[in-house]
Order: C-alpha cells, then sequence, then structure tokens
C-alpha cells in the first residue's frame, strides 16, 4: 500500500491515543476536517487505530452523522421527530423538497442543496424546526418562512 | 406588563426550582457564579464526612434514576461501591436522544457545574475515579459549556489529583455521539464509548457490576446527577419534603405541542397532569379540545381526556401503564390525527432499530408498513389485530428496550382511539386533517 499521511488524522490520534476505543472520536474529529471520511482515509485510521477495515465500516455505517461520500454544500436538516412533526414538520420538508427538486436524502444536480430528514435537533420547543449546515437552527417554521430561509443560501 | 406578571407567577405556581435554581441566573460559564450560589459545598460537605456517609445519604432520600427506569441511584451506587475491581467508573448518560426531550440539555447548558460536582461525588461514593460523559453530537452548546466547566473546574481543585486535599482523584472526559438513538440504552452507549457499534449487550450482568470494559460502572442520567449535590449540601430529609412516597423531588419536564406556554418545567412529583397542562401550560392552544397526551417520549405512552387526573409520580403512572419516561409532555388538540401520529412513532423505530435481534429489526419495518397502509385509506380491519399481535410479540421478544417499547404508544392507541382507526379504515377518511 502506497503510504500516504493525513496530517488531520493524525493530529486527531494524538489528540485521542492510537487505540482501538478512540476510533468514534477520531472519526468524528476527522470529519469535521475533511467533511466526509473518504476510502482511503479509513483505511489509514484502520491501520493506525488497529482496527479491522471491516470494523471500521462497521461503525461508520452504524451512526448516522457519519458520511461516506462528499456532501451537498448545505444540508438542511428537517426534523420530524414528535414535536416537529405535529407542528407541521412535513409540509416545511415537502416545501423545500419541491422548491429544490429533489427527494429527501438527494443532493441537488448542482451539489449546492440536500435536505435530510432527522428525528430530532434538541430544541424542540422551536417546532418545526430545520438546521442548515448543522449549525444554523430556524425554528416556528412555515413553509413560507423555510423557502425565504432558503434564499438567503442560495 | 402587569399582565406578563402574572402569567409568570401562575407558570411558576406549581414549579419548584431546585435543579433549575441556578439556571439562567448565573452565567454558566463561570464556575464562580456557581461557586457563588452554594457550589461544590456538597463536595467539601462529602469530603469531611467520608463516602460511607454520601451512600448513605443518597440511599436514604430514595432517589429514583430521571433516565426513565426509576432505579433506586443509591441501590445503584451500593452495587458499585461493594465491587472489587482496580478500576470503576462513572458515566453519565446525556445522549438525550428522545423526539421532544431536552431537559438534560437545560441543566448543561444553564448549570454545567452541576452535573460535573454530581459525578465527583458519584466517583467519591463508589471509589471510581473516572467519569465520562457521553453526550448527543448535535448539543454544541452543552458540549462547549462542559468543556470549559471541566477545565474551570480542574483549575479549581474540584476535578483531577486529591481533590480538595481528600486524597481522591477523579477527572471526566466528554465522549461525542454520532447519531444513533439506541446509544442511549446504557450497554449500548457503553459499546459505543469502546469504539465499536452500539449494539446493546445482554443483561444481566448490569452495568453496576460488570459496564465499560468490564469493569463496576455507575451509570446515570444528567437529571439524576444533578439531584446529587442538593441531597447532599441539605440532607435527604429535605429532598423528601418534595414529591410523594415512592418518589420524591422534582421532576423537569419539556411540555410542547399544542399548548399555550412551551418550555422545560420544573414539578414536585405528585402533580395531577391537568394542572401542569391548564396551570402551567395556559392550556390548550388556541381553546381546542384536548385529544391526549404523549408522556415521556415515543416509547412512553398515550394518556387520555380521561385519565388526566393522575398524579405524575411513578407508582400512579404505572397503574395507568405509564410514566414519566424521557420526561417530555408533548400536549395533542384535537385537531391531530392518531394514526398519523402513530405513522410517525412507527418511522422512527423502523429507522432507530439496531437490527441486531429479528423481533424488533423486522417488527419496526412490518409495524410501519401496516400503518402507511391504513393511513392511506388502504387498511383492512384485520390489520388493527395483526399491529396487536405484532406489538404483543415485540414486547415480550426484543433484546431490548428500544424493542420492547416501541410499539407502547401505537398498541394504547388501539385501544383509547380505536375509533379513529376505524374510520380510517372503514369511511377511508380523517376527521383530523
Ligand atoms: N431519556 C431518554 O431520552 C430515553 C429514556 N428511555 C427510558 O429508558 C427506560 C428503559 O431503560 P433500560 O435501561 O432499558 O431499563 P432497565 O430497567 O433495564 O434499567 C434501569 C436501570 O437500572 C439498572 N438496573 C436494573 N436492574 C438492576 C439490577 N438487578 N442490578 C443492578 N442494576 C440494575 C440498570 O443498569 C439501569 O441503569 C424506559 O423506561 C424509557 O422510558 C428510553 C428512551 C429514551
Ligand atoms: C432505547 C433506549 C434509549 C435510552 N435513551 C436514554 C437517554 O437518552 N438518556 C438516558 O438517561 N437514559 C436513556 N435510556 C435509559 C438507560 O438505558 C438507563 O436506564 C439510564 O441511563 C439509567 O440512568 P438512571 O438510573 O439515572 O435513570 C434509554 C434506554 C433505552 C432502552
Ligand atoms: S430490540 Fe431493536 S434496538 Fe434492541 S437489540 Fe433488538 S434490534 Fe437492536
Ligand atoms: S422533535 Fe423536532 S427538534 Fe425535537
Amino acid at each position: 500500500m502506497e503510504n500516504k499521511n493525513f496530517p488531520a488524522v493524525d493530529m486527531e490520534i494524538r489528540k485521542w491515543g492510537a487505540n482501538p476505543e478512540s476510533l468514534i472520536q477520531v472519526l468524528h474529529g476527522t470529519q469535521e476536517a475533511l467533511g466526509y471520511l473518504p476510502k482511503e482515509v479509513l483505511a489509514y485510521i484502520s491501520e493506525k487505530l488497529k482496527v479491522p477495515l471491516s470494523k471500521v465500516y462497521g461503525v461508520v455505517t452504524f451512526y448516522n452523522f457519519f458520511k461516506l461520500s462528499k456532501d451537498a454544500e448545505h444540508v438542511i436538516m428537517t426534523c420530524m421527530g414528535t414535536a416537529c412533526y405535529v407542528k407541521g414538520g412535513e409540509a416545511v420538508l415537502n416545501a423545500l423538497c419541491e422548491k429544490l427538486g429533489v427527494k429527501p436524502n438527494q443532493i441537488t444536480s448542482d451539489g449546492k442543496f440536500a435536505v435530510r430528514i432527522v428525528r430530532c435537533l434538541g430544541c424542540c420547543g422551536l417546532a418545526p424546526a430545520i438546521a442548515i449546515d448543522g449549525k444554523d437552527i430556524y425554528g416556528k417554521l412555515t413553509p413560507e418562512k423555510a423557502l425565504e430561509i432558503l434564499e438567503r443560501y442560495s | 406588563v402587569t399582565l406578563k406578571e402574572t402569567r409568570a407567577e401562575r407558570v411558576l405556581s406549581i414549579q419548584e426550582r431546585v435543579l433549575l435554581k441556578r439556571v439562567g441566573v448565573i452565567n454558566p460559564e463561570s464556575i464562580e457564579e456557581y461557586i457563588a450560589e452554594d457550589g461544590y459545598m456538597a463536595l467539601e460537605k462529602a469530603i469531611e464526612n467520608g463516602p460511607e456517609w454520601v451512600l448513605e445519604e443518597v440511599k436514604a432520600s430514595e432517589l429514583r434514576g430521571r433516565g426513565g427506569a426509576g432505579f433506586p441511584t443509591g441501590k445503584k451506587w451500593e452495587f458499585t461501591a461493594r465491587a472489587k475491581s482496580d478500576l470503576k467508573y462513572v458515566i453519565c448518560n446525556a445522549d438525550e436522544g428522545e423526539p421532544g426531550t431536552f431537559k438534560d440539555r437545560v441543566i448543561m447548558e444553564g448549570d454545567p457545574n452541576l452535573l460535573i460536582e454530581g459525578m465527583v461525588l458519584a466517583g467519591y461514593a463508589t471509589g471510581a475515579n473516572y467519569g465520562y460523559i457521553y453526550i448527543r453530537g448535535e448539543y454544541d452548546l452543552s458540549i462547549k459549556r462542559l468543556q470549559k466547566a471541566i477545565e474551570q473546574a480542574r483549575s479549581y481543585g474540584f476535578l483531577g489529583e486529591n481533590i480538595l486535599g481528600s486524597g481522591f482523584n477523579f477527572d471526566i472526559e466528554i465522549k461525542k455521539g454520532a447519531g444513533a438513538y439506541i446509544c442511549g440504552e446504557e450497554t449500548a452507549l457503553i459499546e459505543s464509548i469502546e469504539g465499536k457499534r452500539g449494539e446493546p449487550r445482554k443483561k444481566p450482568p448490569y452495568p453496576p457490576t460488570y459496564g465499560l470494559w468490564g469493569k463496576p460502572t455507575v451509570i446515570n442520567n444528567v437529571e439524576t446527577l444533578a439531584n446529587i449535590p442538593p441531597i447532599v449540601v441539605n440532607g435527604a430529609e429535605w429532598f423528601k419534603k418534595f414529591g410523594v412516597p415512592g418518589s420524591y423531588g422534582t421532576k423537569l419536564f419539556s411540555l410542547m405541542g399544542d399548548v399555550n406556554y412551551k418550555g422545560v418545567i420544573e414539578i414536585p412529583f405528585g402533580e395531577k397532569l391537568s394542572s401542569i397542562i391548564n396551570d402551567v401550560g395556559f392550556g390548550v392552544k388556541g381553546g381546542k379540545k384536548l385529544k391526549g397526551v404523549i408522556l415521556g417520549g415515543v416509547s412512553g405512552s398515550l394518556i387520555t381526556p380521561a385519565e388526566l387526573d393522575t398524579p405524575v409520580d411513578f407508582n400512579s403512572l404505572a397503574k395507568i401503564e405509564a410514566g414519566p419516561g424521557s420526561g417530555s409532555i408533548v400536549v395533542l388538540s384535537e385537531d391531530r390525527c392518531i394514526v398519523d401520529i402513530a405513522k410517525n412513532i412507527a418511522y422512527f423505530f423502523r429507522h432507530e432499530s439496531c437490527g441486531k435481534c429479528t423481533p424488533c429489526r423486522v417488527g419496526t419495518e412490518e409495524m410501519y408498513k401496516i400503518i402507511d397502509y391504513i393511513s392511506r385509506g388502504l387498511g383492512e380491519e384485520s390489520d388493527l389485530t395483526r399491529l396487536e399481535k405484532l406489538s404483543t410479540s415485540m414486547k415480550l421478544t426484543s433484546f431490548c428496550g428500544l424493542g420492547q417499547t416501541a410499539p407502547n404508544i401505537i398498541a394504547q392507541s388501539l385501544v383509547k382511539y380505536r375509533d379513529e382507526w376505524l374510520e380510517h379504515i372503514k369511511e377511508r377518511k380523517c376527521k383530523a386533517n
């Protein structure tokens, strides 16, 4: 195998320790740095932490948070948890999908947007809520308001 | 203005602020402000009196776990304290994944040192020297504030080696979850800390004797641990002034849905659900009629208006096959459709089943399919019997709490709101929308 270097990964491994139990935290940090988890990076992590690649894949695919491929530029997480659902989350989801011409979990053809369904953002007081790019939370939405917010990212 | 004041008074009327005492009052990023408000006094008192005393005080308080199952905390700690081992751990379960629940978040964001002090006390009483906080990855601000509080506590000598000169060592590390609901189940959580897929282990052995890396491990919910400092400072007798026999203390709830006042509230055990909704929540939004209440999250229970005078405590709720669960109260007005809600819940569990055991992996999928059919007007009456049978077998044969509780609300709705299900099947329509 060719010897590739991934400084971002090395930094995470230094922080958490080069052992199997660091796997999830190292994946977290790596994804934060790279945006997703490319194949060769997983192989590198597998080697460094001494976890078989199959196990690494097992973990990456088990947890919702980890991504194996490059994501859209802006990811709109639409909450379908109970609180948001009863407050009209579905209408918000439908409006966003229709506007962008995608189904949930698809990426727009220009790679700019993706709409995902999530099962609770932990801010149910603001139901119905969405989170864009994991950090911008918008609550008490209507389909109209959601489309207005979408404009800001276009 | 006056209107607002009376409203605020009414919202606070039946509330007691034991756990939330400092939330919104102090700057959560300043340990000095926590100390100024009696912070770390419990730890000092504990060190004066010794670990055995702390354990006895927690046992005497009859505190029950706030993660849902209500297991006596003192008993749990005693198992760990008595276990012989070179290493022991304390884990704080901050995964709070139940949709419609955000009460732990309010503690972590509003008073992070309270949780840290509770964990140190748990370590001190049980002889554990290392703690983990396993926290939902989505809780960015909680993570940041806890991290800061940990650093500040270290610099003051409340964490680290030889805490306050007692010879006791304890330190805490934060572990971020990665978006899997099942990781809130304690043994799945332990697997996840060990760096693996979050699949539950067989219980027994329970974590208090065989937990993280096979070592004795106390694992408690955030709110449970937040109860410890006030108990240690004020004593078990003081604590038992709140609540009712069998359920002492106060309880946090996230109140939401179709009510006028929403948010996290703190109520002494034993208040009626009706007063929570009417006095604290100001009644159903828009003056609508109440259809029901989802209590304790999607794995919890469905309460009808006729059951609304049930006191909210472990034993009274158990009589109607309910419990405080994750501490969420979702109020449903007459406009909500029960079949639609059941479908949303089934969708959730279908996605969150970890796939380890067949009854849950296949059961959650089937359940969703049947309900989806009914909701689209394609159901038969025999589907309801199938749903009931499926619920029973999932309850009886699933490997862990997820599969066992996934059918709760659906099964209860089939009994309590049968008319609505039949309406969808026979008249192929939905009155609600
Ligand atoms: N807070 C939240 O977000 C959520 C909470 N839940 C709640 O979780 C609950 C189910 O949790 P489980 O851990 O499956 O319940 P459980 O009944 O298996 O255990 C409850 C606690 O008591 C301990 N325990 C029980 N028997 C013991 C024994 N003989 N010796 C030593 N320790 C013992 C367990 O280790 C555990 O910590 C449900 O009631 C549900 O309401 C479920 C989903 C989400
Ligand atoms: C599917 C599932 C999810 C759970 N999620 C949580 C959770 O997010 N937070 C929590 O404190 N307990 C959760 N629990 C309960 C834990 O397994 C455990 O009972 C609890 O952490 C014990 O703490 P306590 O004694 O302080 O209540 C969950 C249980 C199940 C079955
Ligand atoms: S009941 Fe569900 S979540 Fe629990 S082990 Fe089985 S498949 Fe996994
Ligand atoms: S249910 Fe939507 S944020 Fe919790």
